[in-house]
């Protein structure tokens, strides 16, 4: 799995890689993911919905993330313009 | 000293492109064709629909007659880089509209400002496109 984000000048940036059924990338996985949150991104998860339709899911904790997820990328929160 | 933004036109143009890949990757080839078309993505969800510009508002209509019902101004903002800018790249800025909707349409209707139509997108130009996609697709 790996955790983007997507960035003013950059596009999205890698920020953690690993596989969560592995205790050590979990823990990595999980830290990054808070601390992604508390800085005030939103995190989505995109993945195939019905008939194979391009589908994404809002989370807001990493034990909602779909096992078998391929990525989470993260986001500035969306405000009124 | 306080780093403010300084245009980079290379370093933009390379983090758009970055954002078409992850735009095809995440949205799928028919989203980055329609956006590399159009210059916009379109977003049908039970019986409204939604064109989508990058860093512009998002425009409403009716998905069975194609009436145009609203813009609603919503933007996603990143300070972490002064000197990159508060601006996502074109292709994050519609992605990011894309998951949003995709994920949770009345969250991000709620969040945004609803304006009438000619606000902010000329309403003759809006029509223009939403019938120019839908005319590519068929």
């Amino acid at each position: 799995m790996k955790l983007l984000r997507m960035t003013p000048g950059k596009g999205d940036v890698l920020l953690a890689e690993g596989d969560p059924a592995v205790a050590e990338d979990e823990e990595r996985l999980v830290a990054e993911f808070r601390r992604q949150l508390d800085l005030g991104m939103w995190a989505a998860v995109p993945h195939e919905g019905p008939g194979g339709s391009r589908e994404a899911t809002m989370v807001r904790d990493f034990s909602e993330v779909p096992v078998g997820a391929e990525r989470v990328i993260f986001f500035p929160q969306a405000a009124g313009g | 000293m306080r780093r403010r933004y300084v245009r980079n036109t290379a370093r933009d143009r390379r983090a758009e492109q970055r954002a078409r890949e992850l735009l095809r990757a995440t949205a799928g080839a028919e989203a980055l064709d329609t956006y590399e078309r159009f210059g916009l993505l379109s977003v049908e969800k039970d019986e409204y629909g939604y064109l989508i510009y990058p860093h512009r508002p998002l425009v409403a209509y009716d998905a069975a007659t194609g009436e145009l019902l609203s813009e609603y101004c919503v933007r996603f903002r990143d300070g972490s880089d002064p000197e990159a800018g508060e601006r996502l790249p074109d292709a994050d800025d519609v992605l990011a509209k894309w998951m949003a909707l995709r994920a949770d349409e009345h969250e991000l209707i709620r969040t945004a400002n609803v304006h009438p139509l000619g606000r902010q997108l000329d309403p003759a130009m809006v029509r223009r496109d939403l019938e120019a996609v839908r005319q590519w697709r068929r």
